[in-house]
């Protein structure tokens, strides 16, 4: 079943070794000729595109990222200004500092709340499937999975209608007696509504909280937590990439032994001991997939602030990519924008070695295990 | 908030849905309502939606959480028809398919030289792949448009189409299926004296289809979908896709008012294509689900 899925991350460390080992068959000398040429061709258009449009860009925007280039003319004829635009936003406090800092607190509750919400979600929706007594599995499976084929337009579109200040949202919360807010208009932050309820007052805030400031923002507004807004955005987004997820956990649960399970019941085992020691184990490499491919998304958070928000309100829903691409479109500074997507870039690559380390396999076996089912296909 | 909410009260039940749960008549029932509740959650949102699209504005407004319309009005898809929607939906149409066939055809080429030639720099150019893939997409925004408008295709279809021609992850999925097929297959050709790409044409890719398929699918899905991509590599309004023209209706470019009718009409015609090749390749789907999120 997994060997059906692409090249998962995992897995790439198995197909590096595989390639590296060369061709399989040299013995038939005679067959093999002529493929050295015919095995460039054939990999041409596909390495001149990324070389075009992967490669270059990256190498252009790291120019771009160091000069003093304003969007008109070719970059090359930009002038060299060093870490000018770097120390912009990394440097003394500034409002581009502060509005990067407020996108990195904005996202970094993104990506701290969605994370492990839908890789939960994912989770209880697998463990639902794979009941061998289910009605209806397929038609189940389908309607989890289809919002994560459905365009993120689509379906921000309809989020915007649900969580309306009279939307749909607010109309199950009114059964409830709740009365809901104007979700993505809302820029209060959870975290300080939270302390409001607990007595700090929100109008007149802790001194020594708004006195300190940490890259332009203040302690005070760095523990806002995501705005209702944000929140919206949390839900869209949970709920949309569950579906994805659930189908690695069902591929991965399908794998697991039907004996394993019944040596487990009788052994005496309740079903929650069950799950904890042989089904998550089992779906140890999986986590580890569903994590790092949620890290890597969340991370670059885009579309949904460009349909719903544009950063708004207030910036409590700006992201580090949007940032990116409002600074050198909108405003015209290609240089801090290109800046500040190589800072994303270097904050991704960190947290996914962290988790890389933090999640790393204790045992080198079941490494092992996957470069061989790997090499088997 | 309501995220906590929610996640709390659904671990509870699910503990019981491990494939030992005991298959006593309460856990089944509780069980089962369970199902129906996260079916509704994920449903009912698109129900909403294709009710809505046949409301009028203030029915819209004014009762969010029914489905069905008091009167029923094709107003919001008649307005469509007055704005761009068509040559949106044209354009989306000419890039999907494009971009569809450009990559299938590239992304075997080099899967299968990846599988199956042999070549000096193989594993040099296997590894280089594999390192692009875990090049975050966004990082790219800026950079592409910059060499966008140095090759002087900005703003043209080109532009829109050749920079997603080839991608990482389609070629893997190729490679992968190619080295599962038997070597002696296109031995039997080569002895016959036909050449790498006649045997590669008419032997293998055959072969393959299933692969092919999958790919054809995820790559429709992904191209008929994008987004950031069609933001900085063309600004025309005749070269509006149908997410890049659909966006601009959330920010109210159609003037004032809330329309939700129209949005959700907009939403709803956009979806249906990728709905009816979900339905027909269902398995494809869920087989490269995992590959199509590798690309985020």
């Amino acid at each position: 079943m997994s060997v059906d899925f692409g090249p998962s991350i995992e897995q790439n460390i198995g197909l590096a070794a595989s390639l590296s080992k060369g061709p399989p068959n040299n013995r038939k000398g005679a067959l093999t000729k002529g493929q050295g040429k015919a095995g460039w061709l054939f990999v041409a258009p596909s390495v001149v595109i990324i070389l075009l449009f992967l490669i270059l860009p990256v190498l252009a925007s790291l120019w771009v990222s160091v000069s003093d280039w304003s969007g008109k003319g070719s970059p090359l004829s930009a002038h060299w200004v060093g870490l000018k635009n770097y120390d912009a936003l990394l440097g003394k406090p500034s409002l581009s500092q502060k509005n990067m800092a407020t996108s990195y607190r904005n996202i970094f509750y993104y990506v701290l709340l969605v994370v492990p919400l839908q890789t939960i979600l994912a989770l209880i929706l697998a463990l639902v499937l794979n009941r061998q007594r289910l009605r209806g599995k397929g038609f189940f499976r389908t309607t989890f999975y289809f919002p994560s084929v459905t365009s993120s337009v689509a379906i921000s579109l309809v989020f915007l209608f649900l969580f309306q200040a009279s939307g749909a949202i607010n109309a199950i919360l009114a059964w409830f007696g709740i009365n809901g807010p104007n979700w993505f208009a809302d820029p209060r932050g959870v975290l300080h509504l939270i302390l409001g309820g607990l007595g700090v007052d929100l109008n007149n805030p802790p001194a020594w909280l708004t006195g300190h400031k940490f890259f332009s923002l203040t302690w005070w507004d760095w523990v806002a937590g995501p705005s209702i807004a944000m929140c919206s955005i949390i839900i869209l987004a949970i709920w949309t990439t569950g579906g994805t997820f659930m189908l690695m956990f069902l591929a991965a649960m399908q794998d697991i032994p039907e004996d394993m399970m019944e040596a487990a019941k009788v052994d005496g085992a309740t079903p929650w001991q069950a799950f904890m020691r042989v089904v998550v184990p089992a779906l140890k490499p999986t986590f580890f997939l569903v994590i790092t491919l949620g890290l890597i998304g969340t991370w670059q958070m885009f579309d949904q602030v460009f349909i719903l928000s544009q950063g708004a309100p207030q910036g409590t829903t700006l992201t580090p990519a949007y940032l990116s691409y409002q600074a050198s479109f909108k405003d015209g500074k290609w240089g801090q924008g290109a800046a500040i997507s190589f800072i994303l870039f270097a904050v991704i690559i960190v947290f996914s070695l962290v988790q890389r380390f933090v999640m790393r396999d204790k045992k080198t076996i079941s490494r092992r295990h996957r470069i061989a089912t790997w090499e088997k296909s | 908030m309501t995220s906590t909410l929610t996640g709390r009260k659904l671990t509870g039940p699910a503990d019981t849905s491990t494939p030992t749960a005991r298959r006593g008549i309460g856990v089944g029932w509780l069980f089962y309502l369970v199902v129906i509740f996260f079916a509704l959650v994920y449903l009912f949102p698109f129900i909403l939606q294709i009710g809505t699209s046949f409301k009028t504005d203030p029915d819209a407004t004014a009762h969010s959480l029914n489905p069905l319309p008091t009167t029923w009005t094709l107003d919001a898809f008649r307005q469509l028809s007055q704005v761009d929607f068509p040559l949106w939906f044209t354009n989306s149409v000419v890039v999907t398919v494009c971009v569809t066939l450009g990559r299938v055809f590239f992304d075997s080429l080099a899967g299968y030289a990846l599988a199956r030639l042999h070549f000096r720099g193989r594993a040099a150019i296997g590894g280089a792949f594999i390192a692009i893939m875990a090049v975050p997409g966004v990082v790219l925004l800026i950079p592409k448009y910059l060499v966008l408008v140095q090759l002087g295709i900005y703003d043209t279809y080109f532009g829109m189409i050749i920079p997603l021609l080839a991608d990482a992850a389609g070629i893997f999925i190729m490679r992968q299926f190619f080295v599962n097929i038997p070597v002696e297959v296109e031995e039997a050709a080569r002895i016959d004296g036909a050449s790498v790409f006649r045997t590669f044409w008419s032997v293998v890719l055959p072969m393959a289809r299933p692969a092919v398929i999958t790919l054809s699918i995820l790559s429709f899905q992904g191209s008929w979908n994008e987004l950031s991509h069609f933001i900085v590599s063309a600004q025309s309004p005749k070269l509006y896709t149908l997410t890049k023209g659909v966006a601009t209706l959330s920010s109210g470019a159609l003037g004032s008012g809330q329309q939700f009718p129209l949005k959700m009409a907009a939403a709803l015609l956009m979806t249906i294509p990728v709905a009816i090749v979900f339905f027909i390749f269902q398995r494809q789907f869920v087989r490269g689900a995992g590959a199509g999120a590798v690309k985020g």
